[in-house]
């Protein structure tokens, strides 16, 4: 399957989506042009009707063009600085993710360092790291925001502890299975030369573990993502994506919840596409094909 | 009252000890060493709860900022009521449904697009892509739409859980490899017992990766859902009230049960995987 392969199907897929969003949203933004046409006593034609649902200015479910109008009026035209640009509200977000990322990211290759040269590490840690995924993060963020403003701290530092937590995870897993990777007679062959652990370490586990590391990579600045939005929610709606979906969601603005929600969405494919880009040059630079398959 | 908190210490440092100690030694009988893989991480465990006790105890940690847990312990004995309520509300109704629908609709769409390549190479890309969204933030909508009950969270369940099935059965289904298809066509049977026959199994652990990475993101989706309202009853509900009271050690006994029942849900899924998959390598090496 070749990128060619692939535009085709995809621009099909979703242009149907497109389609059926349209039907959706004269199909469900009708009953309310009913109800304003008949309190006014007059009839409503087909077409008037299809018109009429695609301009409301609380729809019930807002069209594409609509989203993308109020996009462009929040991103472009609005001054950077101001509360009600996007931009700035996203650069809350995103300040937030980044730094819980990169902490997120050294806690685990920290950790998966430790699991693969202690061996009680290994048994005593992991099940607990795994475990920890069974608390729902995401539940008790708001608990994690309100306690830690009570003592003071404030700002970007709990959101980003919240995207710590969740981006740690992965990073653990692909990070011990990337550090294992090399077989023994890799090993051996380090043995022989009599290298010393530590050498072992930065010249054959580290550089095979580069692929798992990047993968792991691009779920977890996905999912800091998530945690930084979702951080937001408790603050009382002040600032960034998420405090814009729940303000969203008091006032009944559903154009500004969807508009928040399509920057979310860019927001997070564009930091996907970074990782990938780093991922494919880091690879490329150490002499293997993009993919991860040894060259 | 420090003495509480070195004692602590001490408890957490002989149990490192006694952990280094045992994961060293090799014991010849399979039944004692699975015993001891199982001692060692409850002995970490029970390390970091005595360390926990102590720490908050010895220092005199305010209890809005981290209750011990022995305080979470009587607060989960005392408010028992109210937490079944809660688990009733969130996850019998809204995570239970929304994580059968969610599963249920990715799996039959995967099983339709399977037999276009077409929709497979237009589907999958996508549906990589909005794996990755935040697809949280559409509760606020979903709470819209279907109103402040179950519902709306179920809604918000079915979504999350929807992609990462068809992704996975996608891709599952693709897992038999040509000579076995080949083989099941010189048998001439026909498109639906190749599935059943071979296909199914084949993609079976796939499906199960859906299912056990759906069962932690179904709990999730339900309870953040219910920020955006609900009615008063509730798991999200009760967390987001109580910190408002400051009322720590009920959030955190709360926060227990959610993850005792996610615990639950994604052991009682890796379970019926052994039963199903047991003939997958990753499973017939661990036995050993």
């Amino acid at each position: 399957m070749n990128a060619r392969g692939k535009t085709i199907p995809v621009l099909t897929v979703i242009s149907v989506i497109v389609v059926i969003w349209y039907a959706c949203v004269v199909w469900m933004n009708a009953p309310f042009e009913y109800d304003k046409a008949k309190r006014a006593g007059v009839e409503i034609g087909f077409s008037q009707l299809v018109s009429n649902t695609m301009s409301q200015d609380r729809p019930v479910l807002p069209a594409a063009h609509q989203i993308v109008e109020e996009m462009y009026n929040t991103i472009v035209l609005k001054n950077i600085t101001s509360r009600r640009s996007l931009v700035y509200h996203g650069w809350i977000t995103l300040s937030a993710t980044l730094l819980g990322f990169i902490i997120g990211t050294f806690l685990g290759v920290v950790l998966a360092v430790g699991i693969v040269h202690n061996r009680a590490m290994d048994k005593s840690v992991m099940p607990w790291v795994i475990a920890s995924q069974t608390i729902p993060i995401l539940a008790i963020a708001p608990m994690i925001i309100v306690v830690l403003n009570a003592v003071g701290l404030s700002g970007l530092l709990p959101k980003a502890l919240i995207s710590t937590y969740l981006s740690f995870f992965p990073v653990v897993v692909g990070m011990v299975k990337g550090l294992r990777s090399p077989d023994e007679a890799q090993l051996d062959l380090m043995r022989t030369y009599s290298a010393s652990s530590a050498q072992t370490f930065w010249k054959l586990r580290w550089p095979s573990s580069m692929p798992y590391l990047f993968t792991s990579l691009k779920i977890a600045i996905a999912i800091s993502l998530v945690g930084a939005i979702v951080g937001e929610l408790p603050t009382g709606a002040v600032a960034g994506l998420g405090a814009r979906l729940l303000a969203g969601s008091y006032y009944g603005q559903t154009i500004q919840i969807w508009s928040a929600l399509f920057t979310a969405a860019i927001l997070a494919a564009v930091l996907v596409m970074i990782v990938g880009v780093a991922h494919s040059y880091v690879l490329k630079r150490m002499g293997q094909k993009p993919d991860g398959t040894a060259a | 009252m420090i003495w509480l908190l070195v004692a602590a210490v001490l408890f957490w440092m002989a149990t490192w000890v006694l952990n280094e100690w045992l994961s060293r030694q090799n014991f010849g009988s399979g039944l004692v060493q699975k015993a001891v893989n199982l001692v060692i991480p409850l002995m970490f465990g029970v390390a970091i709860l005595v360390l926990w006790e102590g720490f908050t105890r010895g220092l005199d940690v305010p209890k809005v900022l981290l209750p011990p847990p022995t305080m979470i312990w009587q607060r989960i004995l005392n408010s028992l009521p109210i937490l079944w309520a809660d688990f009733q509300q969130t996850f019998l109704k809204a995570v239970i449904a929304g994580y059968v629908l969610g599963c249920g609709s990715g799996f039959l769409v995967a099983l339709l697009c399977d037999r276009s390549s077409f929709m497979k190479r237009g589907l999958l890309p996508l549906g990589n892509f909005v794996s990755a969204l935040p697809i949280i933030g559409v509760a606020p909508i979903m709470v819209m739409w279907f109103g402040f009950d179950w519902q709306s969270k179920a809604a918000v369940v079915v979504i999350m859980t929807f992609f990462p099935m068809l992704v996975n059965t996608v891709q599952g289904l693709s897992a038999a490899d040509l000579m076995q298809r080949d083989l099941m066509r010189t048998y001439a049977s026909t498109w639906w017992q190749t599935l059943t026959k071979l296909r199914l199994p084949a993609a079976a652990p796939f499906i199960f990766n859906a299912l056990k990475i759906n069962s932690t993101l179904a709990l999730i989706g339900a309870i953040v859902a219910e920020f955006f309202g609900t009615p008063i009853v509730g798991m999200g509900f009760r967390i987001s009230t109580e910190v408002g009271r400051m009322n720590v050690d009920m959030v955190w006994a709360e926060i227990a049960v959610a993850a005792l029942a996610g615990s639950a849900f994604y052991g009682l899924v890796a379970l019926v995987e052994r039963i199903v998959t047991f003939w997958h390598p990753s499973l017939r090496s661990g036995r050993t």
